[in-house]
């Protein structure tokens, strides 16, 4: 191994190659909707196209100053999912709705948002300080859409939305950024205690009971958001990013045991109890009934409509603009899945879910690569959330599970949403950079970390795990201190 | 910890493998049976704006499609509307395929198997898809006569067949409704159309619950029929049994008599013989025999001429199945042979009826389909008269025709008698309460070498119009189809 091949590179270029590839899939997908509309290409579609890829090189230049070794694949493929779901909801609005613009306003809004929070925050490190301010937060963010004036009611059955002037907005969405900080910094400060104690029984340890606390806490968090905001989809969502990030700071199977035994638990009880969650379940069992079928609300009418609209996509799709997506309720926001199923078919679908993949695989291997224990939790966690509520609702669509109130991660048309995960995928970027750049030389001092003292994984991707046999301390909160 | 990241990612992954063969499922695997889906409106969007086939009356279309606007190159275009709604039924964007358009769809899209050659053809040629015109066994003169003696504003249907081969020479009732509107197109415009054509009662939209396929009326004294058929057949009764004929009769038990009617010259007699019974339409010699008889012979002779039965395939519209009721008491059993209580026919079955006596017994399968031509008008499919069931023998036809001869020539459906000609009939007067009835003829002629059989009915008329509108109004198109 040369000396050059251990030295990091930034990697801007590729981006940069890359990010004409997906600004030039996006566009194009609007030229063709366009096109196809007959509304040929006029200032509207330059404007759209133009303040996108300025937007989107903005950020690109913000990685070369602020971030110049972040992962070069997750900026190309995140506006490469945020292209495609702008072109449809612009081909999906009925002449007058202006809900394209609409998205096109947030996409900006929210990249300005992830540019700022890379441009101020500097190192991701910085968060673990707000652990608790991270708690409060959340549960305030949480609680907004229940307190009278703020709440906008029930919108569709659920709680979750509360009143900005003119606009709506799902504090949820953030809530799951701040969650997600709060139970990093929590566990990483506190792993080694949960960890050690508890009693074996079998192959499995269990923790003692007085550790069980933040479990609980999550529990009933899950459980709150299921009861008062009726929203089944954020409740799991909430609840496997916890259970994931418990399994990664300890290591020990039984947490996932006994989260899914709990989430289980409640989901059972609360398909009995809460009529909202029996019917969704309902509706996916039964779908093709016809009584369950015209029952409104809570009928199937939604999944079994996506599902002619996928089936009639088949192999190849009908073709950008072609299909009748339209036919399917809210085919730009909650079955945008649908809608590109029909159009783009199999293939493209397969494409999309192709791009999440690989983005969800890029920032668990920004948690590998990062050396702090708070980075590898957040990154894995906000890894993993992004997979799972592409689970909940591409399964939700193709009524693998019961269908939840999700939205589609950069697809779905809905600003908090769009904001929410550029804000993750800020900080992907943050802690990929961390781990991609290189170390820090400050003095060594041996075995405090445990997964220091590991020999390093063998893969072929051997640079980044030479470093970690460096057994720096980039845990120490005073390195994050020296970085400011 | 590294070691939990990759596991958590597995974890990530299998739930993208799961997303993946849901997808792959949805589109490609169960597509077809989602494609073929009652539900799915987008096989019909699909072919909407074709070229389909014409439906044709005496060479003359009665549905054909006629160069549309730019947005759709074909539009459907019904001819003479309200007097083959009922047939044709309508091929609406927004409230789908109805009647004959339904029913026919395979040919009249050009996608029936017959037809392959013929869509090869077009791939290559490159024409639009142009699909079979369909023939009706209809004659456009009598279907308009039929129409017209029906007046405006009254409910009621007529039915006329060739009881020999089952074809269908004209079926017609009223309130009827104009196809074109609710397939216009303008989706507000089918709207209102639509909207306030279901609030007309017994419109028949639908024909499989209104109409003469569809209205399930109480059949009255044309039942006595079937008493006659089945008592005949039973061997205890024979030409010239003597059936007790008391002015009411009443039931163990219970208050309730049950009267004889009225309006003939039942009274005079104490006993009667079949031939008096059925030519003054007296109640209780009927509700005597049944109760001789008993349920299951009566059940038995109903199906055999339809009731509770289907009517074939040949029909191709949807019907509804006639009812004769089951576990009856003794005083239901008694008023159900005088075809009261809940004994339901549709004017289609009681024309199937008297075909069948008119057949020899033999009851032919009720036909609309002349020929199926392709558009190159060659004959793809010509449908042949069909044997049903046998309802009754030779001789008790025969005998029941002898006795619905003297019914029109001494009797109360001497309306009906046409100069010259041996006609054979039945009326019924069904009681609704409230001094209205539904008023039956039906009838065949001439009685020797039956040509047409007549069913005439109108709903919730007073005695004299029901007389008025039944047997002369039958004796109209008696004339109208034996003189041609």
């Amino acid at each position: 191994m040369s000396h050059a091949d251990t030295m990091p590179k930034p990697r801007r270029n590729v981006e940069l190659l890359l990010l004409v590839l997906a600004l030039s899939v996006s566009i194009g997908a609007n030229a063709l909707i366009s096109i196809d509309e007959q509304t040929s290409l006029d200032t509207d579609f330059w404007f759209q196209s133009s303040l996108l890829a300025v937007a989107s090189l903005v950020f690109h230049v913000v990685l070369r100053l602020r971030a110049k070794y972040a992962d070069p694949v997750i900026l190309p493929l995140v506006v490469a999912l945020n292209g495609l779901g702008l072109a449809m909801i612009h081909r999906l609005d009925a002449p007058g709705d202006d809900t394209g613009n609409n998205q096109l306003r947030w996409t900006v809004i929210a990249m300005a948002v992830a540019i700022a929070v890379i441009w101020f925050l500097k190192d991701h490190r910085v968060l673990r300080r707000f652990t608790y301010i991270s708690l409060a937060v959340s549960a305030l963010l949480l609680i907004l859409p229940l307190v009278p004036g703020i709440s906008a009611g029930e919108i569709l059955g659920a709680r979750v939305w509360i009143r900005l002037g003119p606009m709506t907005f799902q504090p949820g969405e953030v809530a799951k950024i701040t969650l997600a900080i709060f139970f990093a910094g929590y566990l990483s400060s506190n792993r080694d205690l949960i960890m050690l104690a508890g009693r074996k029984i079998g192959p499995m340890q269990f923790p003692r009971f007085k550790d069980m606390g933040p479990m609980i806490t999550a529990w009933l968090v899950s459980i709150g958001v299921l009861i008062f905001q009726r929203d089944l989809g954020s409740s799991v969502l909430f609840f496997g990013l916890f259970i994931v990030m418990i399994y990664v700071a300890t290591s020990r199977i039984s947490w996932v045991v006994i989260g899914l035994t709990l989430i289980l638990g409640g989901g059972f009880v609360a398909s009995k109890v809460f009529s909202h969650v029996g019917l969704r379940i309902d509706s996916w069992l039964n779908a093709f009934t016809e009584e369950v079928f015209g029952r409104s609300p809570g009928g199937s009418g939604q999944i079994v409509e996506g599902l002619f609209g996928m089936a009639s996509g088949g192999l190849v799709g009908t073709g950008l603009g072609q299909g009748r997506p339209n036919l399917v309720p809210f085919a730009n926001s909650d079955m945008i899945i649908a809608s590109f199923g029909e159009e783009l078919g199999l293939i493209g679908l397969f494409a999309i879910v192709m791009m999440y993949l690989l983005l969800f695989t890029r920032g668990f291997r920004a948690a590998l690569g990062t050396r702090d224990a708070f980075g590898k939790l957040l990154a894995c966690g906000l890894s993993f959330a992004v997979a799972l509520q592409c689970f909940v609702v591409i399964g939700g669509v193709t009524r693998l599970i019961p269908l939840t109130g999700l939205t589609t991660p950069f697809l779905a048309a809905g600003g908090s949403s769009l904001l929410a995960n550029w804000i993750i995928v800020g900080l992907l970027l943050m802690i990929s950079h961390t781990a991609r750049g290189p170390v820090d030389t400050s003095p060594m001092q041996p075995g405090r970390t445990p997964e220091a003292q590991k020999p390093a994984p063998v893969t072929a991707a051997g640079s980044r795990q030479d470093r970690n046999t460096t057994q720096t301390l980039p845990d120490a909160p005073t390195e994050a201190v020296k970085h400011l | 910890m590294n070691q939990a990241i990759r596991h958590s990612w597995i974890a990530a992954i299998a739930m993208f493998a799961l997303i993946f063969g849901a997808i792959s499922y949805v589109q490609v695997v169960g597509a077809d049976e989602l494609k073929a889906n009652p539900w799915n409106r987008r096989a019909i969007l699909q072919n909407y704006c074709n070229d389909r086939g014409a439906i044709l009356v005496g060479g003359s279309a009665i549905a054909e499609s006629v160069p549309g606007n730019e947005s759709c190159k074909f539009q459907r275009r019904y001819n003479q509307p309200e007097l083959y709604a009922g047939l044709t039924g309508y091929f609406s964007r927004s409230y789908g395929v109805t009647g004959l358009e339904s029913a026919m769809d395979a040919q009249l899209a050009g996608s029936a198997d017959q037809l392959f050659f013929d869509r090869i053809g077009q791939l290559f040629l490159g024409n639009q898809p142009k699909g079979a015109s369909v023939e009706l066994t209809i004659d456009p003169k009598i279907q308009k006569l039929a129409y017209d003696l029906i007046p405006d504003g009254q409910r009621g249907s007529i039915v006329v067949t060739d009881p020999k081969t089952g074809n269908i020479l004209a079926m017609v009732s009223k309130p009827s409704y104009d196809p074109n509107l609710i397939a216009s197109q303008d989706v507000s415009k089918e709207q209102a159309a639509y909207n306030a054509a279901i609030k007309v009662p017994g419109i028949n939209l639908n024909p499989s619950v209104s109409g003469p396929t569809g209205a399930l009326l109480a059949p009255g004294s044309v039942f006595k029929l079937v008493d006659t058929a089945a008592a005949l057949k039973s061997g205890k009764y024979n030409a010239d049994s003597v059936l007790p004929n008391p002015a009411q009769m009443s039931f163990p038990g219970i208050q309730y008599q049950l009267p004889n009617y009225a309006g003939g010259n039942c009274y005079t007699r104490n006993t009667a013989s079949f031939a008096f019974a059925l030519q003054q339409s007296c109640n209780t010699p009927f509700a005597s025999i049944a109760r001789d008889l008993g349920e299951k012979a009566i059940a038995e002779q109903a199906s055999k001429f339809g009731f509770n039965s289907d009517l074939g395939d040949q029909l191709k519209l949807d019907y509804a199945r006639s009812i004769f009721p089951s576990n009856l008491d003794d005083a239901g059993l008694a008023q159900s042979a005088i075809g009261q209580r809940d004994v339901r026919a549709t004017p289609l079955q009681i024309a199937v009826m008297t075909s069948a006596i008119a057949n020899s017994g033999v009851q032919m399968a009720p036909n609309l389909i002349k020929a199926v031509r392709s558009p190159d008008l060659r004959v793809i499919d010509e449908p042949k008269p069909v044997a049903l069931r046998t309802s009754t023998t030779p001789e008790i036809a025969g005998q029941i025709t002898e006795w619905m001869t003297s019914v029109v020539s001494e009797g109360i459906g001497s309306g009906a008698a046409v100069p010259g000609v041996e006609v054979a009939g039945k009326t019924g007067t069904a009681e609704l309460g409230d001094g209205l009835n539904n008023s039956w003829f039906t009838g065949f002629a001439p009685a020797n070498d039956p040509q047409v059989s007549v069913t005439v009915v109108m709903q919730g008329v007073d005695i004299t119009a029901g007389a008025q509108l039944t047997s002369p109004n039958a004796k109209r198109i008696f004339e109208a189809v034996l003189n041609k």
